[in-house]
């Protein structure tokens, strides 16, 4: 998926390294490389993250192997034919593969579930607390108010929404954490379509929560 | 302010012509030498293993990486026996896929620590792991062995800064990478404030990415 459109809003260091590193979980992986996929900037950020492994694990302090090591890893090379250069058939697509695997093919044929006010979700089966949805936000619709009890990241696939922050377009990436209440507006024009990820529920706001709030922000 | 890095700078001109064999080395007293890199060309063996299948290369390969590979996942977590086995698969990896290794875009060790993290992601926290598009090049207008030569520099500097940090900074550094821990997690193994881990490491990054030119 080609973006011609100019990035403007991009993942965190925090995200971008922990990809790197192997220690995000699943459904912010899909996330990040979704957006590295439409990003260039990100993917130069991750392949310097992925540099600065290389030079810790080059100088790091080695563990000893154990004796017959090698021998054991000629072994295992012996059982597993090499493998030969694969020519990975993708699907073609308006969304980068790491979505499509999931969705199992393209925009079009994800299935929606109405959540109210015109908007649709779509759940993505990844493993561990987080959860990743696909969501419908038809042109002109707000999605209702709501704050986080963690992090949100909500990258724009389709369309473009607006919230209190700024205007967010195709490849861009909000991330919200507590303090954000926000309520994204679907831009006139085009339906909007984004991958928002979570790793709490969304929260959406109870009458309890109100009247807690202008306390827990002094 | 805490200054990382400061004494780094590309020794190279940017027409250098030299030989790729040879790295900067530059010593704890600011002084630098050249060093040959205790002998090795990371980068050539793994080519001889994936043009010939060269086992005395492989062999170099694995007395460096393979226990640094073992390392990097107990630091991760692992214990003995599993990083032991994880370190004999992504070794086999390194073989299996050594075709698809292009100097032009990454060091061998940044190659290397890709197959050694993504062995922490399937084998260790067992889950998937999403990968973003490759890039399609266009046709190469024989670019490579300049950007491979480049890129070698460039990872020698980076390792050689990685490697002259204090040692305190090379460890938070570390531990920030390797080991699965938030920065308030780092906080408590270091006693440092949170909000100096956060502005070293992200400094020390900076500073890495500045190196990478």
């Amino acid at each position: 998926m080609k973006n011609d459109r100019k990035i403007k809003h991009h993942l965190s260091e925090d995200l971008l390294m922990r990809y790197s590193n192997g220690t995000l979980c699943e459904a912010f992986s899909l996330a990040v490389a979704t957006h590295i996929s439409m990003c260039d900037d990100c993917r130069a950020a991750l392949e310097s993250y992925e540099a600065v492994g290389g030079a810790l694990l080059d100088v790091s302090e080695p563990e000893e192997m154990s004796d017959d090591s090698f021998e054991s890893v000629m072994a295992l090379i012996e059982k597993e034919p090499a493998q030969t250069s694969q020519v990975t058939v993708r699907r073609e697509s308006d969304i980068p593969s790491a979505l499509s695997d999931y969705i199992g093919g393209s925009l079009k044929d994800v299935k929606w579930r109405p959540i109210g006010l015109g908007v649709k979700q779509s759940l993505l089966k990844t493993s561990g607390n987080s959860t990743a949805r696909l969501l419908y936000i038809p042109a002109g619709t707000a999605v209702p108010h709501h704050s986080h009890n963690g992090n949100e990241l909500t990258l724009v696939l389709k369309g473009a929404f607006e919230d209190e922050v700024s205007r967010f377009g195709p490849g861009d990436v909000e991330m919200a954490d507590e303090d954000l209440d926000h309520q994204p507006i679907a831009v006139e024009g085009e339906d909007c379509i984004c991958l928002a990820v979570t790793d709490a529920p969304l929260k959406f706001q109870t009458l309890v929560h109100k009247l807690v709030q202008p306390f827990l922000k002094i | 302010m805490l200054k990382l890095f400061d004494d780094i700078e590309n020794p190279y001109s940017p027409s250098g012509d030299r030989s790729g064999s040879i790295s900067m080395h530059s010593t704890g007293m600011g002084q630098r030498i050249l060093s040959d890199n205790k002998g090795h060309d990371w980068e050539e063996l793994l080519l001889m293993v994936s043009n010939d299948k060269d086992r005395v290369a492989f062999r170099q390969l694995f007395n460096h990486f393979a226990p640094r590979i073992k390392s990097f996942l107990m630091k991760a977590g692992a214990d003995p026996t599993m990083a032991e086995e994880c370190s004999q698969e992504a070794m086999a990896t390194v073989w299996n896929k050594a075709h698809l290794f292009d100097p032009a875009r990454a060091s061998a060790s940044t190659w290397i620590f890709t197959i050694a993290r993504n062995k922490r992601i399937d084998a260790i926290r067992k889950i998937r792991r999403p990968e973003p598009d490759e890039l399609t090049w266009p046709d190469e207008i024989e670019p490579a062995q300049e950007d491979a030569l480049e890129l070698k520099q460039q990872s020698e500097i980076l390792a050689d800064a990685i490697q002259n940090l204090p040692e305190k900074q090379r460890q938070l550094v570390e531990k920030a990478f390797f080991k699965e821990l938030s920065h308030s997690e780092i906080a408590l193994e270091t006693g440092l404030p949170l909000g100096t881990i956060k502005s070293r490491i992200r400094l020390a990054l900076e500073r890495l990415r500045h190196a990478m030119g």
